[in-house]
């Protein structure tokens, strides 16, 4: 009953460094402040897109991930987000937090659930598809194995973007990749490990 | 212009995060909403935080809401009028 | 392949320590909404459904030392206590915990009380998985206000993946000053208890409650039984806090699930729909039913009940569901006085004993996503 499923596409940002498809495409010089960093992506990938700047930061990574890993274009309006992280919203959680004192701010506690960043992506690519939003403790592949073959097997998707976007106490882990039917390599625990944890240097 | 204007403008573009914008670029009689300036219901939110914290100024009905925040006009001319700060 | 179905349950709310309590409370036209008046962020005070403490603190040290968990970690074991207490035989190797939450512990946030890693949602699942000695990781899904029914579509599709051969899926969330003030920033909490689909609504009510329900196989001869037939969720793309005015969607998952399983609209015996009572939700659900067929089904909304329990409402909403088909009965949908919608719907006024086979249960939330779940009743 086991379906194949190829691993086209896939980005990573760690240690103010993007790659794509492992190979190195922007650096910014290192402990620079978050927004600083995100927004030397935007300016380098030369995106337009006055929403960026409303984002709360976790919802940036997912976005900006998204631009590199589909070159800014989404063929097919039907691809899934599967997406996941450890820290949930929490960086934003405490940032709102900060607010409650005197004038809780709405535009902060809209972030603050981590599945807003599907939303963001969703509205920028106009993709009414499947999403889900999951939470573990580190980055497990078997569950976005799991998740993404049922959606394949159902007929719900034929392509399908899986994100972990992790974000707290300044630092932060993504990685992106793209599943279709063919066209790429396998779609499995170990090549998904090696994409996720390269050697780089 | 105004101070009040100017000021307002300033902190709109700071607590709306319209990052790509200058002050010089919001005209006083712009639509906030809708075709002019493009903000939204979080935006309108967020509007009605800025007017307690800065101007002392309580909005208890979210409806009040549409009209002062037409444009920047509309904004100052309700400031000016029940500012407690 | 087997199917999976809706097996033991619990919910535990201000309407209950269980299911039967939780549907006793609801024959009698009771609700959790009481007035509270302990948040810094309501000076006149506010209408919400919270749970007890000290009734929490009695039933879990029957199992337990209460001063180890936090609250919301006692409302999850509690829950789940009593659906280990009702099932046969439950194997802790084969049985998987999914956990739906929007928020869980937040009420911890800044406070200093426990260690501060019980702030992250995947160390208050672990501490519960641990409690009942279940080896497999904890799932989490945290997907706004559809993460209950969500989190039973997750279950059903692991199941599937052969990850374990049952599941248990358990959701909880607390009214704390973290969400109360924020939707209280979005001015959409209501002065009175929520009025779901009624023109005199103005926003909504919080509550808190916790719920969980087994998900597996059935190879017993039990009569009448509910199956889990499938799940579609859709993203509206429109805005991230305000749903689409067109309940675009919320239409799309309920016909791109009608389309895969080729049901019909006139097939649908029950919609136990998300009815928050704010007043672009409502419309936009009623906009969606419309556009799916559905003004003639009996709908209901138990946020009159319960008020909007985040990530558990819509796990407690597919249990009531699940009982709703076996019991044949409809739930009057509380606090409803006249049509505050748009479109035509039949929402269900009285309880009323009617024949049920087939129920859609739906979901909207934050994120703009959306959900739409066929369960039905098996006769053998």
């Amino acid at each position: 009953m086991s379906i194949e499923l190829s691993i086209i596409n896939s980005v990573t940002i760690r240690d103010s460094k993007v790659y794509k498809n492992g190979q190195l495409i922007f650096k910014s010089e290192p402990d620079l402040v978050i927004s600083k960093f995100l927004k030397g992506i935007y300016r380098d990938q030369n995106l337009k897109y006055p929403k960026f700047f409303k984002m709360d930061s976790l919802s940036k990574f997912g976005y900006l991930g998204v631009e590199i890993l589909t070159n800014a274009n989404i063929q097919d309006k039907e691809t899934a987000l599967i997406f996941a992280n450890s820290a949930s919203s929490l960086e934003t959680d405490e940032a709102y937090a900060r607010t409650m004192a005197e004038f809780p701010s709405p535009s902060l506690f809209v972030y603050t659930l981590p599945n807003i960043m599907l939303g963001e992506i969703s509205i920028r690519h106009q993709l009414r598809s499947e999403n889900i939003f999951l939470v573990s403790e580190a980055f497990d592949p078997a569950l976005f194995i799991d998740y993404s073959r049922g959606l394949f097997q159902q007929e719900k998707a034929d392509k399908v973007l899986c994100g972990w976007v992790n974000l707290h106490n300044n630092e932060y882990d993504v990685f992106l990749w793209e599943i279709a039917r063919s066209g790429g390599i396998d779609f499995n625990e170990e090549e998904l490990k090696k994409l996720y944890l390269p050697t780089h240097e | 212009m105004s101070d009040l204007h100017t000021e307002l403008k300033k902190s709109i573009i700071e607590q709306l995060n319209l990052e790509d914008m200058e002050v010089s670029e919001i005209e006083n009689d712009e639509h906030l909403f809708g075709d002019g300036l493009g903000l939204d219901s979080i935006d309108a939110l967020e509007l009605i935080v800025l007017l307690e914290k800065d101007y002392g100024i309580k909005l208890t009905d979210p409806n009040q809401g549409k009209e002062i925040f037409n444009s920047i006009n509309t904004m100052a001319d309700f400031i000016e009028k029940n500012r407690v700060r | 392949m087997s199917r999976n179905y809706l097996l033991s349950d619990s919910i535990i709310s201000p309407l209950g320590f269980g299911t039967l309590e939780n549907l006793k409370a609801i024959q009698n036209f009771d609700s959790a909404l009481k007035h509270h008046n302990n948040s810094k962020f309501f000076k006149n005070g506010y209408y919400a459904g919270l749970i007890d403490i000290e009734r929490i603190n009695d039933e879990f040290s029957k199992h337990a030392d209460p001063v180890k968990y936090t609250k919301l970690e006692k409302l999850l074991i509690l829950s789940i206590k009593q659906v280990f207490d009702q099932s046969n035989s439950v194997d802790l190797n084969a049985t998987g915990l999914i956990i739906s939450t929007t928020k869980g512990n937040i009420d911890l946030l800044g406070t200093g009380e426990f260690s501060s890693d019980r702030i992250y949602l995947w160390k208050m699942a672990k501490i519960v998985a641990e409690f009942f000695g279940l080896k497999h990781k904890p799932i989490i899904v945290s997907n706004a206000c559809i993460s209950g029914a969500l989190a039973i579509k997750t279950a059903n599709d692991l199941i599937e993946a052969r990850r374990f051969s049952n599941a248990i899926v358990a959701g909880g969330d607390l009214v704390s000053e973290f969400v109360l003030s924020g939707f209280q920033s979005f001015q959409a909490i209501s002065p009175k208890p929520c009025r779901p689909f009624s023109n005199d609504r103005e926003g909504v009510s919080l509550g808190e409650a916790a719920a969980a329900v087994l998900i597996g196989p059935d190879f017993s001869k039990d009569q009448g039984k509910i199956q889990y037939i499938d799940a579609v969720t859709a993203n509206d793309a429109n805005h991230i806090s305000g749903p689409s005015r067109t309940g675009e969607g919320l239409f799309k998952s309920i016909n791109r699930l009608f389309e895969r399983n080729n049901i019909e609209s006139s097939q649908i015996d029950y919609l136990s729909a998300h009815g928050t009572a704010t007043n672009y939700n409502d419309a936009m659900e009623a906009i969606a039913f419309d556009r799916a067929g559905l003004n003639n089904t009996p709908v209901n909304s138990l946020k009159g009940y319960y008020g909007h329990t985040l990530g558990t409402s819509a796990l407690i909403e597919s249990i009531i569901t699940k009982h709703s088909l076996l019991k044949d009965k409809l739930y009057a949908s509380l606090n409803f006085t006249a049509s505050g919608v748009s479109k035509d719907l039949n929402i269900i006024q009285d309880h009323e004993n009617r024949e049920l086979s087939l129920a859609l249960k739906t979901a909207s939330g934050f994120g703009g996503c959306n959900l739409a779940m066929l369960l039905k009743k098996e006769r053998i």
